[in-house]
C-alpha cells in the first residue's frame, strides 16, 4: 500500500491549524470562534495521527480519541457559556463584552 | 533545700503570670493575697535556702537548672549562682519586698488597677531575683532589662496623666543610654575572653590582662556606664526624680530599695575589673562623690517630699559608688542594704502622709502632723536618724565604714572622705528639714489628715523601724566573696576623724533645727538676698542638668526630626515606588479587554518561544 509521506500530513495539519487560528484571531462572532478553535483543536489531533503511523505507534490514536473527548466537553461548556453570554447581553460579538481591562 | 533556688523567681513568675491572665477579673482579696503571698513564698525559701547555705560553710553554690540557648561555643543557662553577695541581695529583694507588698495591699486599695498593680510588682521581683542570682552575664543581662522594663511600666502606672508617662519614657530612655554601654561592654568581654560566666570571666581576666591595660579600662568603663544609668549618678541621675511620678510603694521598692541599686550589685560583681582599671575604680570614687554632693545640695531646696527622698536616694547611692571606688566593696553593700531599710521605710511613711493628705506632696502645705499621724511620724524619725547616720542607727555603721575606706584611699583619700563627711552634713539639714516642716510647727495646710496607717501598712512600718535601728548590727556574710580585695586591716583612726564623722550630721540637723524649727534663722530672709535665691534656683532644678540635655540632646534631636521629617532614607525607597508604578501603568494599558488581542498575543509569545527554542 502506498503510504502518504508523513510532511504532507503534517502540512495539512499546519494549514489546518493557522486557518483555525485566523479564524480565532478575526472572527468577532464567537459562535465562529468557537468553530476555529475545533479546527485548531483537529489540526492537531491529525498532527498525532499522521505522526502515530509514521512511528508504527498506537499512542497516537489514542491521544487523538482523547483530544475527541475534550472537543465535545470543551463544546458543552462553551455553548453552554454562549447562551448565557447571548441572555445577559443580548449580543454574540466578543468585543462588545471589553469591560474587563487594565 | 538549695537545690531549690530556681523556686525564688518562679512564684513571683506565676503570681504575676495568673494576675495578668485573669486580667483584672479577680477580686481585690485574692488579688492582694497572690501578689503579696508569691513574695511571701519566695522569702521565705529564701530564708530556709540561707539558714542552710551559711550552715553549710561553703563560699558559692551553683545551681543549673537549663540551658537558655546553645550556638557553638557560647551557652549561657539558667544557672542560679549563690555566695555571699547574692545572698544578701536575695535576701533584701525578697524581704524588704515582702514588707513593700504588704503595705501596697493597704496603699493601693482604692486604685482601680489593683491587679495590674501586682502583676507589674511580681514580675520586678522575678526580673530583679534573675538578676542577683544569674551566674552569667546574659541572665543578668536579661534581668537588667526586666527591671528596667518594669521600672518604666509602674513609672507611667497612672498612665492617664501624660505627663507620668513623659516621666517614665524619660527613665526608659536615660536608662537606655547606660545599658547600651553595658550591652557593649557585654560583647567586648565575650569577644575577649570567650564567656560570660561571671566568675569564669573574672579569672580569665586576671590571668590575660594586667592591671591598668588598656582592654580591661575599656570594659571597665563600659560597665561602669551601665552602673552609672541604672543608679541614677551622674551624668544619667536626671531620670529618678521624675521618677517619682509613680506610686510611692514602687519609688520605695524600685526606685530606693532594690533596682537602682543593681549598678552597685554590678560592679560589687565584678569588682575584679575595676580592680584590674584603678584609674576606672578611682573615676568610680569621684562619680559617687560629685552625685552625692550634688544631690545633697539638691535635696535641700526641693518642696516635694518624694523628690526630696528621691534626691537623698540619688546621695546615698553615691556613697554605695564612693566605698566602691574607695575597694570597699563589703562597705558598699553593707550601706546598701541598710540603706534599703531606712529608705524602705521613709518612702512608705512618705506614702502614709500623702495618702492620709489626699495626694498632697509639698512639705509647706502640711505641717504639725505629729500628733495624727503617730505610726508615720517614728517612721520618719528613724528613717531619717537613720539616714543622717545618727549613732547607733543601721545608717551610722555602715556610712561610718564607708567614710573610713575613702580615708584610707591613696592619693585623695582625705578629699573623698572631706566631700563624704559634708555630705553627711548636708544629709542631716535636708533629712530634718523634711522632719521639721512635715510634722511639727504649725498645721499650715488646709489639709484635714485621714485615719493613720491601716494595720497592713502598720505592720511594714513597724518592722522596717526595727530594721533601720538594728540593721547595722547584721554581719554581712561577704568575705569569702572580696578575697581579691586588699586585706581590710583595721587601722587605729584618730578619735577626732571619729568625733568628726559624728558630729557632721548632728551639725546639720542643727542647721536644719535654727531654720525651720525654732526659726532663728529666717529662710525667706535669706531668699531676699540674690545671690541665695539665685543658688537655691539652681539648686532647686537640680543644678540646671534638666534644662543642659534639653539643649544639649532634645532640641538637637527635635530639630533634626524637624528638618528630617519626610525622611530622606525614605526617598530611595520611594523612586522604587514610582518606577513600579510607572511600569505597572504602562503593562496594564496591554489589558485591553478584546479577546482577539489576547489570542494573539499568546500565539506570537508562543512563535516567539519556539523561535528562541530552535535558534539556540
Amino acid at each position: 500500500m502506498q503510504s502518504i509521506p508523513i510532511e504532507h500530513g503534517l502540512i495539512l495539519a499546519g494549514i489546518l491549524f493557522a486557518l483555525g487560528l485566523v479564524g480565532v484571531l478575526t472572527r468577532r462572532n464567537i459562535v465562529f470562534v468557537l468553530m476555529s478553535l475545533e479546527v485548531m483543536l483537529n489540526a492537531s489531533g491529525l498532527a498525532f495521527v499522521v505522526a502515530s503511523t509514521r512511528w508504527g505507534h498506537a499512542d497516537g490514536q489514542v491521544m487523538f480519541l482523547m483530544i475527541l473527548t475534550l472537543a465535545a466537553a470543551e463544546v458543552a461548556v462553551g455553548l453552554g457559556l454562549i447562551i448565557q453570554m447571548y441572555r445577559k447581553f443580548q449580543t454574540v460579538d466578543i468585543d462588545v463584552l471589553s469591560k474587563m481591562k487594565g | 533545700m538549695q537545690d531549690l533556688i530556681w523556686l525564688l523567681p518562679t512564684f513571683p513568675l506565676l503570681g504575676f503570670l495568673s494576675l495578668v491572665l485573669t486580667g483584672g477579673s479577680l477580686p481585690k482579696k485574692i488579688v492582694a493575697i497572690i501578689g503579696a503571698g508569691s513574695i511571701g513564698l519566695s522569702f521565705l525559701t529564701a530564708a530556709l535556702i540561707a539558714v542552710q547555705f551559711l550552715g553549710s560553710g561553703e563560699d558559692y553554690f551553683v545551681k543549673e537548672v537549663w540551658v537558655w540557648m546553645a550556638v557553638g561555643e557560647f551557652t549561657p543557662g539558667f544557672t542560679f549562682y549563690l555566695d555571699g553577695l547574692s545572698l544578701v541581695m536575695m535576701l533584701i529583694i525578697t524581704g524588704v519586698g515582702f514588707l513593700i507588698h504588704l503595705y501596697s495591699t493597704g496603699f493601693m486599695v482604692d486604685d482601680p488597677s489593683y491587679s495590674r498593680f501586682f502583676a507589674y510588682m511580681n514580675l520586678f521581683v522575678a526580673a530583679m531575683l534573675m538578676l542577683v542570682l544569674g551566674d552569667n552575664l546574659v541572665l543578668l543581662y536579661l534581668g537588667w532589662e526586666g527591671v528596667g522594663l518594669c521600672s518604666y511600666l509602674l513609672i507611667g502606672f497612672w498612665y492617664e496623666n501624660p505627663e507620668n508617662g513623659y516621666a517614665a519614657r524619660k527613665a526608659f530612655v536615660v536608662t537606655r543610654v547606660g545599658d547600651t554601654a553595658m550591652a557593649i561592654g557585654l560583647f567586648l568581654l565575650f569577644t575577649q575572653l570567650g564567656t560570660l560566666n561571671i566568675q569564669e570571666m573574672l579569672h580569665a581576666a586576671e590571668q590575660q590582662w594586667a592591671v591598668g591595660s588598656g582592654l580591661a579600662i575599656a570594659a571597665a568603663l563600659l560597665l561602669l556606664g551601665g552602673a552609672v544609668g541604672k543608679s541614677a549618678q551622674l551624668p544619667l541621675q536626671t531620670w529618678l526624680p521624675d521618677a517619682m511620678a509613680g506610686p510611692t510603694p514602687i519609688s520605695a521598692l524600685i526606685h530606693a530599695a532594690t533596682m537602682v541599686t543593681a549598678g552597685v550589685y554590678l560592679i560589687a560583681r565584678t569588682h575584679v575589673l575595676f580592680e584590674l582599671a584603678p584609674t576606672v575604680q578611682m573615676l568610680v570614687a569621684f562619680v559617687g562623690l560629685a552625685t552625692l554632693l550634688m544631690a545633697g545640695f539638691t535635696a535641700m531646696t526641693q518642696r516635694d517630699i518624694k523628690r526630696i527622698l528621691a534626691y537623698s536616694t540619688i546621695s546615698q547611692i553615691g556613697y554605695m559608688f564612693l566605698a566602691l571606688g574607695a575597694g570597699a566593696w563589703s562597705a558598699a553593700v553593707f550601706h546598701l542594704m541598710t540603706h534599703a531599710f531606712f529608705k524602705a521605710l521613709l518612702f512608705l511613711a512618705a506614702g502614709t502622709v500623702i495618702l492620709s493628705l489626699h495626694h498632697e506632696h509639698d512639705i509647706f502645705k502640711m505641717g504639725g502632723k505629729r500628733e495624727q499621724l503617730p505610726v508615720a511620724f517614728w517612721s520618719f524619725i528613724i528613717g531619717s536618724a537613720a539616714l543622717a547616720a545618727l549613732p547607733f542607727t543601721s545608717g551610722f555603721y555602715s556610712k561610718d565604714e564607708i567614710l573610713l575606706a575613702a580615708l584610707e584611699v591613696q592619693g585623695p583619700g582625705l578629699l573623698l572622705w572631706i566631700g563624704g563627711v559634708i555630705g553627711a552634713f548636708f544629709t542631716g539639714i535636708y533629712s530634718f528639714r523634711l522632719v521639721f516642716v512635715v510634722f511639727f510647727g504649725d498645721s499650715n495646710g488646709h489639709h484635714e489628715a485621714k485615719e493613720d496607717a491601716v494595720l497592713s501598712m502598720a505592720v511594714p512600718l513597724c518592722v522596717l523601724m526595727v530594721l533601720a535601728l538594728f540593721g547595722g548590727w547584721i554581719q554581712v556574710p561577704l568575705d569569702a566573696v572580696f578575697s581579691h580585695g586588699a586585706g581590710h586591716e583595721e587601722e587605729r583612726v584618730s578619735l577626732l576623724v571619729h568625733a568628726i564623722m559624728i558630729a557632721a550630721p548632728i551639725l546639720g540637723i542643727g542647721v536644719s533645727y535654727l531654720f525651720f524649727m525654732s526659726k532663728v534663722f529666717d529662710v525667706d530672709k535669706l531668699m531676699a538676698n540674690p545671690l541665695a535665691s539665685s543658688l537655691h534656683r539652681f539648686w532647686f532644678s537640680g543644678w540646671g542638668m534638666d534644662a543642659l540635655y534639653q539643649r544639649l540632646f532634645v532640641n538637637p534631636f527635635l530639630y533634626l526630626a524637624r528638618i528630617n521629617r519626610n525622611d530622606l532614607v525614605d526617598k530611595f525607597y520611594a523612586v522604587i515606588v514610582s518606577i513600579t508604578r510607572t511600569a505597572h501603568l504602562m503593562i496594564a494599558r496591554s489589558q485591553t479587554g478584546y479577546l482577539g488581542w489576547y489570542a494573539l498575543s499568546m500565539a506570537l509569545g508562543l512563535v516567539l518561544v519556539l523561535a528562541l527554542g530552535v535558534m539556540l
